[in-house]
């Protein structure tokens, strides 16, 4: 059996940051030594290709892959900065009305064959896309904002996980923004993890800078920048690799009179 | 009850929001993952009480019945105390 890592990148609502993770996680597990695809199963609306920017450099996709009318490595889009990472590219939207679970495990066997870590940019919904993409994982994160619709559908998610028997099933809190937790307008980080009962892989705070990368087709990190966003998704691929990197906790970011202000008003009374 | 929602209370201002997004994620949680919408929930209540009534007397004014969850696992509970029959 292959000692390849095959990670779904999933949530359930779409537009909380799959795509933005499996790209900056691919590039710093790259970066790190490891050999890693990323897998476009979002077949309908696939984005991971701009997010890297390599939109322009795809010739055939899993599509042509699957059809046996070229080779695997014709396929795979080489990232020009970071050669330990590729692209398969989703094929065209009407792959969605045959592809099925069988195909995509084909084409994954075929990626374990050469990769130590596949990790796979999932649809939003549950739907056959999403169970397709999943067929094939072993091991999954799901990607939630601190928001209650998306906290639902993650849950919603996690439980088709578990049903499938993929583990370890790992979460990641994306778009946290911590003034808005430290005066309680947003759901705190135990929270989440206690109705999700999720171990916590990382937390990304809501960062401009993501927006900048996606413009410019550069994951932010493929360079030494030093935004929230780009050390939480490095962090996130060091935890992934077993390193020891502690949590922030956004609670307790804040210092100074008006934090200490803060806790005590958070103190329980009775 | 923290000193913040205290004079909340005080004040009559609303809570803050991230307890009422709790408190409603929870609930919604426990239909979903049941698969019980709450009507669902009512009439199986009518049920559980018409069985237990027909063995002991209960005190309808105080009968709970809902659904909790804690890690994932979610539980039916009923709460239904029993009148005392001198
Ligand atoms: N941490 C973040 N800070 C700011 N914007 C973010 C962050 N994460 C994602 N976004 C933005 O949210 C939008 C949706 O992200 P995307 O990765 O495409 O989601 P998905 O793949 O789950 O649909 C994009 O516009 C992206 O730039
Ligand atoms: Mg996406």
């Amino acid at each position: 059996m292959s000692t390849t890592r095959t990670i779904l990148i999933c949530s359930g609502k779409g537009g909380v940051g799959k795509t933005t993770t499996t790209a900056n996680l691919g590039i710093a597990l790259a970066r790190s030594g490891a050999s890693t695809v990323v897998l476009d199963a979002d077949f309908g609306l696939r984005n991971l290709d701009l997010l890297l920017g390599l939109e322009n450099r795809i010739v055939y996709t899993a599509q042509e892959v699957l059809a046996e009318s070229c080779r695997l490595e014709q396929a795979l889009v080489k990232h020009k900065q970071e050669p330990n990472l590729a692209l398969l590219p989703a094929g065209n939207p009407r792959m969605l009305e045959w592809l099925t679970p069988k195909d995509m495990q084909a084409i994954v066997a075929l990626l374990e064959e050469q990769f130590d870590y596949v990790l796979i940019d999932c649809p939003a919904g549950i739907e056959d896309g999403f169970k397709n993409a999943a067929a094939a994982a072993r091991e999954a994160l799901v990607i939630t904002t601190p928001e209650v619709a998306a906290v639902r559908d993650a849950d919603r998610v996690i439980g088709l996980l578990n049903t499938q028997g993929i583990s370890p099933v790992q979460l990641v809190l994306n778009r946290v923004r911590p003034k808005m937790m430290s005066s309680q307008e947003m759901l705190s980080v135990d929270d989440v993890t206690d109705i999700l009962a999720l171990p916590l892989l990382g937390l990304v705070f809501e960062d401009e800078q993501v927006i900048v990368s996606t413009n410019r087709g550069e994951p932010l990190t493929l360079s030494d920048g030093n935004s929230p966003a780009a050390r939480a998704y490095s962090n996130i691929a060091g935890r992934l690799q077993g390193e020891e990197i502690p949590l922030l906790d956004p609670a307790k970011m804040r210092r100074g009179l008006r934090a200490k202000m803060r806790e005590l008003m958070q103190t329980k009374i009775f | 009850m923290t000193l913040k929602d205290l004079i909340d209370k005080l004040l009559g201002r609303q809570p803050a929001s991230a307890d009422t997004a709790r408190q409603r994620l929870q609930l919604v949680l426990a239909h979903d993952r049941s698969d019980l919408n709450p009507e669902l929930l009512e009439q199986m209540r009518r049920e559980i009480l018409e069985v237990v009534s027909r063995y002991v007397e209960i005190d309808l004014s105080e009968t709970d019945v809902s659904l909790e969850t804690e890690d994932r696992v979610t539980a039916l509970v009923a709460n239904l105390p029993i009148r005392r029959t001198l």
